[in-house]
């Protein structure tokens, strides 16, 4: 284990040259299809998605896209999905329930995009659905959390029956400069949050948000993407082949008790006196 | 839990007490969007209305219920569910603790079944006065329970979202209460079960991004902000000022979020309707 403090592995996981979903794709599936458009308004390109092969078996992939240039982060917009990414990302994963093939997630951002356009056309709502279409489907769903994990906008392609992620990814409520904005009115105490939030691979482990966390190599993910794509590989093999014995209807109610459980542990009924 | 029951049943007649004291007294109460002064009597007869702008002010979750239900039909659910610190969070539970003192609620959710007019359904409503309705993990369960419990008795869901989003202090854990709260309403309708969501002011953030948005029916307050984003954190993204009336109710309306703006004052008789038309539901 590495001795990243939580601040360091922020950085880490928001460095540009880790691997992103575009390099998942290209490096563990095959004959990848890029489906676009939410069929309503536009198309997100700050949402990646498609059908490939993985390991020869055709899947659903869908993941957050940031882009490595400042052309390419300015066309994605920062990994920062307006409402048509998210109704984009519901309308390939009915289609993989439809077509029986199993989703797999890649979660890589900031945040969903605050901004005027995407209020208008109903982010909340958009997270919202997505969030119960996920919960909903009868096919298998694995995702990884491979950067930063931020907010609703996160969430709303992590409904899954496993959530992995990454050593040094981090997963939370909000980022931690919102966080410290919100709670302190202080945006650059965000190193503080980041030690009090809890949300390094690690803790998050512990308390049971993910359920699997995978090595990468001394120094992070970027210094050798090839053993990154290794490890993720066999980790998706080794859950695929798992949750492939589970039928529609137990996929469904393993997903759903996996997050009920979730914050469940609450004190007991205090004592009355009156 | 029979002491618990009886401790909010005197609550609400304390309650009541005030309210009664509040039908007669001229102490004058001062708007907080038109300025404008008016005593507190008809402030009350209005359900706390402004009686010259109109501009609904946040009310808590008890008397949000009295205002709507059938008078001795009110039964508390889950009465006895505490918040927890699941993480740990310095000073989180001293807030807790502060803002009990202060509210005199546990959690910033009530429960309840109740009727309207005779339709059984069950209730939940947020309080924005503990904690700005924020959902943690004691939010979230308390209302997962209910659209548990909705299910499980096939009654018909009423929920009254006023949060800020999903509390900090709790993490994770609170965004996690999206998917958990959202998964339920899932269930719950695809079971054939009827949602009735009413956004009052303000509903934002993590709440509005799960079960507040997911109604059969998706009613609000005039006036009431709601949106994922708050106003001053898409000021400072986009650099420009937001138009008068951005993210209000009327304007979700208009884009097409809502079925129906509804006064204060006329909920009862829609939800009433509604209930009605449903029955049972689909089931």
């Amino acid at each position: 284990m590495s001795t990243f403090t939580p601040e360091q592995k922020v950085k880490l996981a928001r460095f540009p040259g880790r691997p992103g979903t575009a390099d998942y794709i290209a490096n563990l599936f095959t004959d990848f299809f890029e489906q676009r458009g939410d069929r309503q308004c536009r198309d997100d390109s700050s949402v990646l998605g498609g059908i490939a092969r993985f390991h020869g078996r055709p899947v659903t992939v869908v993941g957050h896209r940031k882009g490595r240039t400042l052309q390419e982060k300015l066309k994605y917009n920062f990994g920062m999905p307006g409402p048509e990414g998210y109704r984009k990302a519901q309308r390939l994963m009915k289609q993989a329930e439809k077509f029986g093939r199993p989703i797999i997630t890649f979660i890589d951002t900031p945040g969903a995009y605050p901004g005027k356009e995407a209020e208008e056309r109903g982010q909340g709502e958009a997270i919202a659905q997505s969030l119960a279409l996920m919960s909903s489907l009868t096919v298998p769903i694995i995702a990884i959390v491979t950067g930063e994990g931020n907010s609703g906008g996160a969430l709303a392609l992590g409904v899954a029956n496993r959530v992995l992620m990454l050593e040094h990814a981090v997963y939370s409520v909000l980022s931690p400069e919102g966080f410290a904005s919100i709670l302190w009115k202080d945006s650059s105490r965000s190193g503080e949050a980041c030690a009090v939030m809890k949300l390094t691979a690690q803790d998050l482990r512990r308390i049971g948000v993910v359920q699997g966390v995978l090595r990468e190599p001394e120094g992070g993910a970027h210094t050798d993407p090839e053993a990154v794509y290794r490890t993720v590989d066999a980790a998706l093999v080794k859950e695929l082949n798992a949750l492939s014995r589970l039928d529609g209807k137990a996929l469904v109610q393993q997903r759903y008790q996996l997050f009920r459980a979730m914050g469940n542990n609450l004190p007991p009924a205090r004592k009355e006196v009156i | 839990m029979r002491l618990f029951f009886k401790r909010r049943r005197d609550k609400i007649q304390t309650q009541q007490v005030v309210w009664e004291e509040q039908l007669t007294s001229i102490r004058p109460v001062t708007c907080s969007v038109c300025k404008g002064e008016s005593p507190a009597s008809e402030w009350h007869m209005g359900g706390q209305v402004c009686p010259r702008c109109g501009w609904h002010a946040p009310i808590g979750a008890y008397y949000r219920l009295s205002l709507i239900l059938d008078p001795g039909s009110f039964r508390e659910l889950d009465a006895d569910l505490l918040p927890a610190d699941p993480l740990d969070f310095p000073g989180y539970q001293n807030k807790l603790t502060r803002t009990e003192t202060a509210t005199g609620m546990q959690e910033a959710a009530v429960s309840a079944v109740g009727e309207i007019d005779g339709n059984r359904a069950v209730f939940a409503v947020l309080d924005s006065s503990f904690l700005m309705g924020s959902m943690g993990t004691a939010v979230g369960e308390k209302i997962t329970r209910a659209t548990e419990y909705a299910e499980k008795k096939k009654l018909p869901l009423v929920i009254f979202a006023a949060s800020g989003g999903a509390r900090m202090q709790e993490g994770i854990l609170s965004l996690m209460q999206m998917a958990k709260t959202a998964s339920a309403i899932q269930r719950f309708q695809s079971a054939g079960g009827l949602y009735i969501s009413c956004l009052t002011h303000p509903t934002t953030g993590g709440v509005t991004a799960s079960f507040a948005s997911l109604g059969d029916i998706m009613l609000a307050e005039p006036g009431a902000l709601i949106g994922f984003a708050g106003p001053r954190v898409i000021e400072q993204t986009i650099h420009e000022k937001l138009p008068a009336g951005f993210q209000r109710a009327e304007y979700l309306l208009e884009h097409g979020f809502l079925d129906q703006v509804v006064p204060r004052s006329q909920l009862r008789g829609v939800l009433c309707q509604l209930l009605a038309l449903h029955g049972k539901g689909g089931r």
